[in-house]
């Protein structure tokens, strides 16, 4: 199995844009920042996350307050994804009782990611409201989730992928399509 | 009439070590000399292959009557024919115990039966091997005992040691002593040591052998009778025996190929074929062995052949059983540990399986003419592997499965005949 | 890092890069302790069977309640009411669990080997929870994670061990846990408890010695374990208890020897008054109850990289990238 590159989605000035975009949406759709914190999904979603902030706070001037979360003791599917698996820890420092939560992922695909989301989150409190904030929204729901912000919405087949590259991570920054051909 | 042609003859008694032909004639050998003519003779081409009387094992558990899904008299000796032995002594801890003269018949018809090579039993020394009340020596040794032992345990306490050796003394019996002093030993499973501490197992200090040891020699001297040291397995009993030859005392001593081949470091993983009483020892102990068996502290290799059944050691090591076979290994064992490494020579090795065990039991063994044809043909040379599903033992309880040798028995004459060749 | 666990059948095969990622793994598992809901599905749908050839109260129920908090189901499998006691095998008994199909077993035994021995027989993974005098890893482990929230670290200690050592899976499997990390030993005990063997069951780059003095044993050390004294112990005369108490119990004046940010650890259960002062027990310096939190976590950990994922090869999951 081999992966084949099919073509570039977003450029690094891309990607910024849209983010500081979402930032903007997210805090118009609030009203404002108070009482919301955002959490970043493990594990592109939580330089996502901190970008977002990052740029809340230079638009508004105030600290949104970020967590992290790891879903692996969460999934459905634990068997198929590794013969070892490897859990890391959730790091959300503030309650998340009565909060607006954004959650904040790369990808957006089956749905089954953030459905193990929320039932981490629900394990530590009741927040008020949960939304979904994603870079990339690529169809082929499995579950009835939709996300409130949307970076770009884009057209898959199954056996297309998304790879999001960030700086943080993978020190590139780019969203390709790829393929995998055997 | 059989003849042994183009061998190397090696003859402790006589040391005689030269290309020589044997001539069997019936019961008896009847001629040795160069280059042989016979017409009648079923001849064996005895190239390259050593020539020597026949071997004796002063020690192994045939576990018949009793225990015959271990093994059985028959099975047995088709082991020890395999091993090169022409007579094997079994020990007295059957199921009833060979403690009066109609067990020890018993053995004896059933050996004349279907035994593969000679049996000679050893009778226990008191009933039962309780401990208590004396067996019926005199009336087995009328039956046919060689020995006396209780052997799966030590005789039981010093005052029933003395009263065996006075008795046996006047009766000419050696007495064999399993010599282990049990409120030591109690709950052990492997020598104590390093290893023992680690893997977190009960150990056996080796004063528990040597105290006993003590114990024989003072009433071999007490008594004037002949003390025999049962698989003797560490250098605190060896410098005893030593000792007590020097001081002109009649003791005597046998040590097993596992004890001069393996050590406590061998057990590894709790794998059960490694247990066996007395437990393997140290380094230094085995290599004090070596020098005993080379400096003729130590008068006989005996193999102690004590077949399990596989259900009763495929348990946790604590629970097993403790035991491993032998017979089939002992020649094999001793060549790559003995005579390989130039620690003794061939000569001396092939004393260590006959005159050694026949001065113990206080007879000859000797290649010569008008003795009794008995022999054991040997390479020093052939390369074979060792594979515990081929033993003709009913048992496969032993650590050498799959163990590559140089040098093995390659047949074993009982009586004139051919009871076993490769 | 990952390291593939099979078994968890005791510490000295495993390496300080083993040791540190299950100890790393450990720590999501602890922070769940501290939920209000405790629950996760993620072993729903595997069972544990919990099989204790030894009594024990306080292991098993930690074991069981790591298998139920991660949604898995536990068989239960208790000494007193064993089968062994009609004669069954021990190799009997563990089968028919295995045909009832868990997915791992967790066993106890109180011969040494026994979990190796089993291992050899079963396809599934085995964890020993305590095999006769030889390990109790999951004690160590869980030892090691209560040091390292109240030291720092577990490089080069000073680790000072009290009681009958000779018979203790705890103290070996903590030698060879802390020993891989440079610690440095001091035994302590009556003398026929403290063979000079013991001495060579430092691991590389670790030291023991051993003392029959109690108060020379605790000067310098940074972490104080007392051992649990059985009463009655097969084959031996057992030792008068008012010697022990005399000489070996932890009382507050022989722990003011030690260094005063040293901490004090006992696997439990105490016995208060014997080996060990009840102001000592439930004093600041006293770890017993975070050890217990800690097995929880350890032992959560544990289940999760044992039967969590597939050992078998899989093709990645196109999801994979989700």
């Amino acid at each position: 199995m081999r992966v084949v590159e099919k073509s570039q989605l977003m450029t690094a000035a891309e990607i910024d844009r849209t983010l500081s975009r979402l930032a903007h949406e997210i805090v118009e759709r609030s009203g404002g920042t108070a009482g919301l914190s955002l959490i970043g999904i493990r594990r592109r979603g939580v330089p996502l996350s901190q970008r977002l902030a990052r740029a809340i706070k230079s638009m508004d001037g105030s600290d949104v307050p970020v967590g992290t979360l790891d879903i692996t003791l969460y999934r459905d599917d634990l068997s198929l994804v590794a013969p070892q698996p490897v859990v890391q820890s959730s790091d959300i420092p503030f309650s998340v009782d009565g909060q607006v939560i954004v959650l904040v992922d790369d990808v957006l695909y089956t749905g089954r990611t953030i459905r193990a989301a929320m039932n981490g989150l629900f394990d530590l409190g009741r927040p008020k409201r949960i939304e979904l904030c994603v870079l990339i929204d690529r169809g082929h729901r499995e579950l009835p989730i939709e996300a409130t912000f949307v970076g770009r919405d884009v057209q898959t087949s199954d056996t297309e992928i998304i790879e999001v590259r960030l700086n943080e991570i993978d020190h590139e920054e780019r969203v390709m399509l790829v393929e995998r051909v055997p | 009439m059989l003849l042994i042609k183009n061998g190397r003859v090696l003859d402790p008694t006589s040391r005689t070590d030269a290309a020589l032909d044997v001539l069997l004639d019936g019961e008896r050998i009847a001629q040795i000399g160069a280059g042989i003519r016979a017409e009648d003779a079923e001849i064996f081409d005895a190239s390259g292959l050593i020539v020597a009387p026949g071997f004796i094992d002063l020690h192994c558990h045939l576990r018949e009557p009793g225990e015959e899904h271990k093994e059985t008299i028959e099975s047995g000796t088709r082991a020890a024919a395999r091993g090169g032995f022409t007579a094997v002594c079994c020990m007295p801890n059957t199921k009833p115990v060979n403690d009066n003269a109609s067990v020890t018949r018993g053995i004896l018809e059933r050996a004349a039966a279907a035994a593969s090579v000679r049996v000679w039993p050893i009778g226990a020394a008191s009933l039962g091997s309780k401990g208590e009340a004396l067996a019926e020596i005199a009336a087995m040794k009328v039956a046919g005992i060689v020995a006396v032992s209780d052997d799966g345990r030590p005789i039981a306490s010093a005052k029933l040691l003395r009263q065996v050796m006075d008795y046996c003394n006047s009766l000419g019996l050696p007495v064999m002593d399993h010599c282990e002093d049990t409120s030591l030993s109690a709950g052990g499973v492997m020598r104590e040591g390093p290893t023992s501490v680690r893997m977190g197992l009960r150990g056996i200090p080796a004063c528990a052998e040597s105290i006993a040891v003590a114990r024989g020699v003072q009433i071999a001297e007490l008594t004037g009778g002949h003390f025999h040291v049962a698989h003797l397995s560490c250098r605190e009993s060896l410098d005893l025996v030593r000792a007590a030859k020097a001081n002109g005392l009649r003791v005597t001593c046998e040590v097993s190929p596992h004890h001069f081949t393996l050590t406590d470091e061998h057990i590894t993983g709790y794998d059960t074929r490694f247990k066996m009483n007395p437990p393997l020892a140290s380094r230094a102990d085995r290599d004090a062995l070596i020098t005993g068996l080379a400096d003729g502290s130590v008068d006989c290799i005996a193999t102690d052949h004590a077949p399990h059944d596989a259900a009763s050691k495929d348990v946790e090591f604590d629970k097993a059983p403790f035991g491993i076979t032998g017979f089939e290994t002992a020649l094999a064992l001793a060549l790559g540990k003995l005579v390989h490494t130039k620690k003794l020579e061939l000569m001396r090795l092939v004393g260590l399986f006959t005159t050694g065990p026949a001065k113990v039991l206080g007879i000859s063994r000797s290649l010569a003419e008008g003795a009794a044809a008995d022999l054991t043909v040997f390479s020093s040379e052939h390369e074979w592997t060792f594979r515990a599903a081929d033993s003709a033992s009913k048992s496969r309880n032993t650590p050498f499965d799959g163990a590559a040798f140089v040098g093995g028995p390659m047949a074993t004459i009982v009586s004139g005949k051919i009871v076993w060749k490769r | 890092m990952s390291c593939h666990l099979r078994h968890m059948l005791g510490i000295e095969p495993l390496t300080r890069e083993d040791i540190s990622f299950i100890l790393e793994q450990s720590r999501p598992f602890q922070e769940i302790q501290k939920h209000s809901l405790k629950k996760l599905a993620t072993l729903r749908g595997k069972t544990v069977a919990l099989a204790f050839f030894e009594s024990s109260t306080r292991t098993r129920i930690s074991f069981g309640t790591a298998a139920s908090r991660l949604g898995a189901d536990s068989m239960n499998l208790q000494a007193e009411s064993s089968s062994l006691r009609k004669g069954e095998s021990l190799i009997d008994t563990v089968k028919t669990l295995d045909a009832m199909k868990p997915d791992c077993i967790v066993m106890r035994h109180a011969s040494s080997g026994a979990p190796h021995f089993v291992q050899q027989h079963l396809q599934i993974p085995v964890i020993n929870a305590g095999d006769g005098t030889h390990e109790h890893p999951t004690q160590a482990l869980l030892d090691a994670l209560t040091i390292l929230d109240r030291k720092g670290r577990l490089e080069k200690l000073n680790v000072t061990i009290i009681g009958d050592i000779l018979h203790s899976r705890v103290a070996r499997s903590n030698i060879q846990l802390l020993g891989k990390f440079g610690a440095r030993f001091t035994l302590c005990g009556p003398a026929m408890w403290l063979p000079r063997e013991l001495e060579s069951l430092a691991p590389l780059g670790s030291t023991i010695r051993r003392t029959a003095i109690v108060e020379d044993a605790v000067r310098d050390a940074d972490i104080v374990m007392v051992l649990r004294v059985q009463q009655e112990r097969l084959h031996e005369p057992a030792l008068p208890l008012e010697d022990y108490v005399l000489l070996y119990q932890l009382t507050p004046a022989r722990l003011r020897l030690a260094p005063p940010d040293a901490i004090v650890m006992h696997p439990g259960p105490m016995i208060r008054g014997l080996e060990i002062d009840p102001a000592v027990a439930d004093g600041p310096q006293s770890c017993v109850l975070d050890q217990v939190t800690n097995g929880l976590a350890v032992r959560m950990a544990l289940l999760f990289l044992l039967i969590g994922g597939s050992h078998d090869e899989v093709k990645e999951a196109l999801h994979a990238a989700d």
